[in-house]
Formats: C-alpha cells, sequence, structure tokens
C-alpha cells in the first residue's frame, strides 16, 4: 500500500508549493499518471482522501488524469498503445515492447485561493 | 464526471461524499502549475545517497523479491565469501524483528536492520540514516534487502546502481507478468532455490520469458543459495560490478589528481 506513501508525497508538495504562493486554502488538484504506472488511481484517492484532511488541501476535488501507456516493438519497431507491461505488440503480436511513456507519476497543477 | 469519487451525477453543484466535506465543482481561484515529480523528495535523497556511493566507490544493490524467496540465505551465503575479498555490509528493511540482521552479522558482515513498522518498502531517507550507523564499504558492496514486497519498493530509488529482484521455484512461474512493474525495474533475476525443481510443478522456461517480456534486458542467473549451485555466477556478477565501480572510481581520482597538478604548475610559475 505505498499509495499511502504516494499521498503523502503529494501532500508535501502541495503545502509547499500553496505556502510559497501565500494561498490560504487549495481548492484543487491535478495529479498525472501514467498508465504502465506502479499505483492503484483508486487507491491513490483513498489514501488522499485521508492524508488531505486537515491540512491546506482539506476537501480540495482531486483529479486523476491519465497519460496513456505507449512502447516500442522490439519485434517489428512500431509504436504502439501499450496499456500493461507484458501486451503483446498489436500490430504484429509480437514480444517485448519495450515501455516509451505512460510511467510518469506527477502533480500537475494546483487551484488555490 | 465528478473526479472526487468518480460519480456522474451533478457535474457542475456541490455535493457530499458522505464525510464532512463537501466539495465545490464551480472552478475559481489561481491556478498554479506544479508540474513535479510526485516521488521529487525521495529521488533528492536518493541522488545524495548514489552521490556518497560514487565518492567512496561503493558498488550499492537493492535486493527485492516476496517474502520467503530466500534473500536473507542468499545474502548470508553471499557476504561470506565477499568479505574476505573486499568490504561488505548489509542494510536489511523489515517490518518488524532485527532477525535478517543477526543472521547476516553471524556470516561476518557488519549489518543495520531497518524496522519500517507498518511500511511497505524501504526509502531514500531512511537509508541515509541506515548509512550512518554503518560502516561505509569503501571500494566494496552495499547489499540493501529491501522489505519483502514485489510492489512498493518498485517505486522507490534508493541510490543504488542496480535492483536484483530474487523468485524463488516455490512461487508462480507467471510472477513476472503479475508483478511487472518490480521485473521491469531490475538490472538482474536471480531464480533461487532451483535444488527444489524436482518436487515443483515451476516451468522455468516460460517463467524466464515471462520475465523478458516485461524487461527485454534483464539479466537472470539460476542458483541455489542453500546447495550453492550456481552460486560462482552470482558472485562473478557482484564482483564485475564491484570492479566496475572502482575503475570508474580511478578514472575520477586521475581526473581530479591531473586538474590539481596543472593548477599547482600554474601557480608555481
Amino acid at each position: 500500500m505505498h499509495e499511502m506513501a504516494l499521498a503523502e508525497s503529494i501532500l508535501n508538495i502541495v503545502e509547499e508549493t500553496a505556502r510559497n504562493q501565500a494561498a490560504t486554502r487549495v481548492t484543487g488538484l491535478r495529479l498525472e499518471i501514467g498508465e504502465l504506472a506502479n499505483v492503484e488511481s483508486e487507491a491513490l484517492q483513498f489514501c488522499l482522501d485521508v492524508v488531505l484532511r486537515g491540512s491546506l488541501a482539506d476537501g480540495a476535488q482531486v483529479e486523476i488524469l491519465t497519460i496513456p501507456g505507449q512502447g516500442q516493438c522490439l519485434e517489428c519497431g512500431a509504436i504502439v498503445r501499450l496499456s500493461t507491461l507484458y501486451d503483446p505488440c498489436p500490430q504484429c503480436d509480437g514480444y517485448p515492447v519495450r515501455p516509451a511513456g505512460g510511467q510518469e507519476m506527477r502533480v500537475k497543477d494546483i487551484r488555490v485561493e | 464526471m465528478c473526479a472526487t469519487c468518480g460519480c456522474g451525477i451533478n457535474e457542475t453543484g456541490s455535493h457530499s461524499h458522505g464525510h464532512d466535506h463537501p466539495h465545490d465543482h464551480a472552478a475559481e481561484g489561481r491556478l498554479i502549475s506544479i508540474e513535479r515529480d510526485i516521488l521529487a523528495k525521495n529521488a533528492g535523497f536518493a541522488a545524495g545517497n548514489r552521490r556518497l556511493f560514487t565518492e567512496r566507490g561503493v558498488f550499492a544493490l537493492n535486493l527485492v523479491s516476496s517474502p520467503g524467496s530466500g534473500k536473507t540465505t542468499l545474502l548470508a551465503q553471499t557476504v561470506q565469501t565477499l568479505r574476505e575479498e573486499f568490504p561488505v555490509a548489509v542494510i536489511g528493511g523489515d517490518q518488524q524483528t532485527a532477525r535478517d540482521a543477526e543472521r547476516i552479522q553471524a556470516a561476518g558482515a557488519p549489518a543495520v536492520q531497518i524496522n519500517t513498522g507498518k511500511g511497505c518498502h524501504l526509502d531514500a531517507h531512511g537509508v541515509g540514516h541506515a548509512l550512518e550507523q554503518l560502516p561505509i564499504p569503501e571500494g566494496g558492496v552495499l547489499f540493501i534487502e529491501n522489505v519483502g514486497n514485489l510492489v512498493c519498493p518498485a517505486d522507490f530509488d534508493l541510490g543504488e546502481a542496480d535492483k536484483v529482484v530474487v523468485l524463488s521455484v516455490t512461487e508462480g512461474e507467471d510472477k513476472p507478468l503479475k508483478y511487472a512493474n518490480i521485473f521491469s525495474a531490475a538490472r538482474l533475476m536471480l531464480l533461487n532455490k532451483t535444488d527444489l525443481l524436482p518436487y515443483v510443478d515451476f516451468e522455468v522456461e516460460r517463467c524466464l520469458e515471462y520475465a523478458r517480456r516485461v524487461n527485454p534486458d534483464i539479466q537472470i542467473l539460476q542458483l541455489s543459495a542453500r546447495t550453492g549451485d550456481g552460486m560462482v555466477a552470482w558472485l562473478d556478477w557482484v564482483r564485475q560490478g564491484q570492479q566496475a565501480v572502482l575503475a570508474q572510481q580511478i578514472s575520477r581520482l586521475e581526473a581530479e589528481l591531473t586538474s590539481a597538478r596543472a593548477r599547482l604548475a600554474v601557480s608555481g610559475r
């Protein structure tokens, strides 16, 4: 359940930014999570709900934007959509496909008052 | 859709989620762009550890596996041999007890245990503090034995040179697919307990194919830490890594020496 550690890291980033900007409240938070990243969005939402309570971002609207997975097939060379690390290439049905995007975990922006 | 609860209703109005902070869907206030990696703080600590390893010529390995894969037995056998050749040290992560560190110390290497409590992984900050309690194995090898868990440690860089994933033949051969992130992040996979192959339904070739499917660059060694079968290849792999780090340290020091001599020559004119 490392989503709790991720949620705490997110809160750190959010509070640090909000304080630097002299904001009194964070009302919105957007995250970018790659489809191939090692994180369960539902679990992260749950942990954020717990971690944000009593903070500057208590009650903030959390939005998780999914960045689609992408990879290059080492068999045919095509750049393809990849939704798991073990899927075959949708074009040639070959293996392996080396991931080339969709593993990000970023805090995109916050909305403050 | 409401991003907080995933509901499709009430797109613009306010609603509650069954606890005490109803929220408003209407956007207002200032938008501040951040675009920062969620694990940036851990990455900063990991970079600090990595700098220390580079300066002191330490080849650091992060060993990950599920519980019961035989990591501690493997490490005890490994340090028993390698400590005769160069300094070795071990940092062990477990939720409770110092049993693993005691087993490593019994094998003759300095070891420190990090108890993560409820935590499911080691992080770079904790490893940095553990390093303060340990003689740094200068010119040698540091083994970091992560918490037995194939999920969470995948994301947390500790400053290591390489991740080594240990899988035993008493587990499912499809683990590389089920826990793809950790196999994808590893440089080397050790297939342990091969002495038990006659007694279990484990198709080695299929398992290796799965590992290569999620990580085309992964190196694979098969061994039994209990019987010692295959241990030579693993020990050689570690020795090669240690020698590569030493070679890098020598070229770095030579470059420093050259520039110091050049400065001396200029100021002596």
